[in-house]
């Protein structure tokens, strides 16, 4: 029962910290919001008996990528949106777009819970044992998904080799 | 008691949210940070089938994802870094040189 009210605390805290991300208009709030958001979803993949994914999540998510994204914010200086520019000038962004926009995310959010819940009947309660140690995982992973985990590798280097050219001033 | 279908009726909310902040917002890094709710979103879809299949390939395609996504970060920060110099603008109707 202490459970189940764990999930929903956690589930509030997680809409209710993205909602505010997409509400706010200045990108430093919305950065912040967000780290609890991914906070109030690590402590779900806790009750999921996943404590890999909560630790990496706070570690790699809030840690490292957020991080990256204040780093940027602050850097570019530029925090808020321009409202005069926003909602007077441009005709794409009138309240009926944003309206349409917004309509189609819930009648996306509908669709997708409807086909979930569709199933219903056996997607009961979870089994009694889950994998959750450390040392299964990395045997997996070094095993079955050895390969891909390898490509990661060659994905990051590719990423910061990316970043690096990206950001390069251009030598005048 | 919460069983698979909480979870995924969550997922499917979070992921909406997501897809309504990068329709709503004109802000390439808010639209950035979006992308990261939709990301989590299905995170948390594998966990929680990977719970409900009592195996471990859900956390590890998790882990995969979040490589994917700090790539993704890295990159799309450099091109909104790239971009910001060109207009002093962050907003993403300032950039339309590609259209037609």
């Amino acid at each position: 029962m202490g459970s189940d009210l764990t999930f929903y605390l956690f589930a509030a805290v997680a809409v209710a910290a993205s909602l505010l991300v997409i509400a706010q208009r200045n990108p430093i709030y919305s950065v912040l919001l967000l780290i609890a958001s991914f906070g109030a979803l690590s402590g779900l993949y806790v009750l999921l008996e996943a404590p890999f994914v909560a630790a990496i999540q706070i570690i790699v998510y809030a840690g490292a990528i957020m991080v990256l994204f204040l780093f940027v914010v602050m850097l570019l200086n530029a925090p808020h949106e321009e409202t005069e520019y926003d909602e007077r000038v441009h005709p794409l962004l009138q309240a009926a777009p944003l309206r349409f926009g917004a309509f189609l995310a819930a009648a996306l959010m509908v669709e997708l819970v409807w086909a979930l819940t569709k199933g219903g009947g056996e997607s009961g309660a979870f089994p009694g044992k889950a994998v959750s140690g450390v040392k299964e995982i990395g045997q997996i992973l070094f095993t079955d998904y050895a390969f891909p985990f390898e490509v990661t590798s060659i994905l990051i280097l590719v990423a910061m080799v990316g970043a690096v050219v990206l950001a390069r001033r251009e030598p005048h | 008691m919460v069983a698979l279908n909480h979870y995924l009726v969550l997922s499917a909310i979070l992921f909406a949210i997501g897809t309504a902040g990068v329709f709503v917002r004109r802000n390439l890094i808010t639209i950035l940070l979006s992308i990261e709710i939709m990301l989590n979103a299905v995170n948390l879809t594998f966990v929680a089938f990977g719970r409900a299949l009592g195996a471990a390939d859900g956390q590890i395609i998790v882990f995969f994802v979040m490589t994917v996504a700090a790539a993704e970060a890295a990159v799309g920060l450099a091109i909104v870094i790239a971009l910001f110099r060109h207009r002093e603008s962050l907003n993403p109707d300032s950039f339309t040189a590609l259209k037609w």
